[in-house]
C-alpha cells in the first residue's frame, strides 16, 4: 500500500459525520471562552472604572491565561481539550495550556533545566513568530512615515 | 449585543481552527503560530479594530488578540517614540499577558504533577 492509497484508506474509514460534530464542538466551546472573556471584562469596567479599554483588554487577557493554567494545573484543561479540539487551541487559554502542560511534564527533569528550559516548547514559536511579523510590519510602517 | 457577537465571533474562529486540525493535521504550535499572523494581518489592514468594535473579546480572546496587539503596541510606540518602537513596542503592550503567562506557568508546573495519560 503506497501513500496515496493510505491517504484514501483512512479517509474512507473517518466517518464523515465526525467532522461537524467536532466543528460544532469547537465552536462551541471556543465561542463561550470568548463569552467568558467579554463577561470578565465587563466586571472589571464595573469595578476599575479608572482602566481605558487597553488596560481592561490586559487583565482579562491576564485572568484567561491563569485560569487556564490552573485548570491545566488540576487536570481539568485537558478533558476541555479532548472535547472541543480546536475551540481549546486558538483561544489565549490554548496558548497559557501548551506553557502549564509543558512546565509539568518537564518538572521530572527538574526545575531549571526541566521545567523553566521546556515550558515554551510549543508557546515559543508564537511568540517568535509574532514579534517578527510586528517588528517587519513595523519597520514597514516606520519607513512609509518618513516619507508621509 | 457584544456578548452574542463574541459568543459567535470567537467560536468561528475557533471553529476554523478546529477546520485546519482536521484538514491539514497542524500541530497545535503551527496552528497557534498561524492565527498570530493572521491577527497581525488583520489589525495591518486595519480590519481588526471595527471587528473588536462589535465582536469585543470575541476576536481578542483567540489569539489573534495577541498578533494584533503585537502590531498595535508596535505602531502606536513607533508613532511616540520612533525608531525605538519597531523593537520595543510589541512586547511592552504584550508584556502583562506573557508575563503572567510564564509566572502562573512556573508555579502550577512545580506544585501540579503531569498525569500518565
Amino acid at each position: 500500500m503506497n501513500k496515496q492509497e493510505y491517504a484514501e484508506y483512512i479517509k474512507k474509514i473517518t466517518p464523515k459525520s465526525k467532522m461537524w460534530g467536532s466543528l460544532a464542538r469547537a465552536f462551541l466551546v471556543g465561542g463561550l471562552i470568548c463569552l467568558l472573556g467579554e463577561g470578565i471584562g465587563a466586571l472589571y469596567k464595573m469595578w476599575l472604572p479608572q482602566y481605558d479599554q487597553t488596560q481592561i483588554g490586559s487583565l482579562v487577557s491576564c485572568t484567561l491565561i491563569f485560569l487556564a493554567a490552573f485548570l491545566t494545573g488540576i487536570g481539568v484543561y485537558d478533558k476541555i481539550g479532548y472535547f472541543a479540539g480546536g475551540g481549546s487551541i486558538v483561544p489565549i487559554t490554548g496558548f497559557s495550556n501548551s506553557i502549564t502542560s509543558a512546565a509539568m511534564e518537564y518538572r521530572k527533569e527538574g526545575i531549571i533545566f526541566g521545567t523553566c528550559a521546556n515550558m515554551f516548547k510549543i508557546a515559543g514559536p508564537v511568540i517568535v513568530v509574532g514579534v517578527a511579523v510586528a517588528m517587519l510590519c513595523g519597520l514597514g510602517y516606520f519607513i512609509v512615515g518618513l516619507f508621509l | 449585543m457584544t456578548f452574542l457577537w463574541a459568543f459567535l465571533v470567537g467560536g468561528f474562529v475557533c471553529m476554523l481552527g478546529q477546520l485546519l486540525i482536521l484538514k491539514t493535521n497542524w500541530t497545535p504550535a503551527r496552528i497557534l503560530v498561524s492565527f498570530v499572523v493572521l491577527g497581525a494581518i488583520l489589525q495591518v489592514c486595519q480590519v481588526f479594530e471595527p471587528i473588536k468594535q462589535f465582536a469585543g473579546a470575541g476576536i481578542t480572546t483567540p489569539i489573534t488578540g495577541f498578533g494584533a496587539g503585537l502590531v498595535k503596541g508596535t505602531f502606536e510606540a513607533i508613532d511616540q517614540f520612533g525608531f525605538l518602537g519597531i523593537f520595543a513596542g510589541g512586547l511592552t503592550a504584550m508584556a502583562a499577558g506573557i508575563g503572567v503567562a510564564i509566572v502562573s506557568g512556573l508555579i502550577i508546573g512545580m506544585i501540579f504533577k503531569s498525569r500518565s495519560k
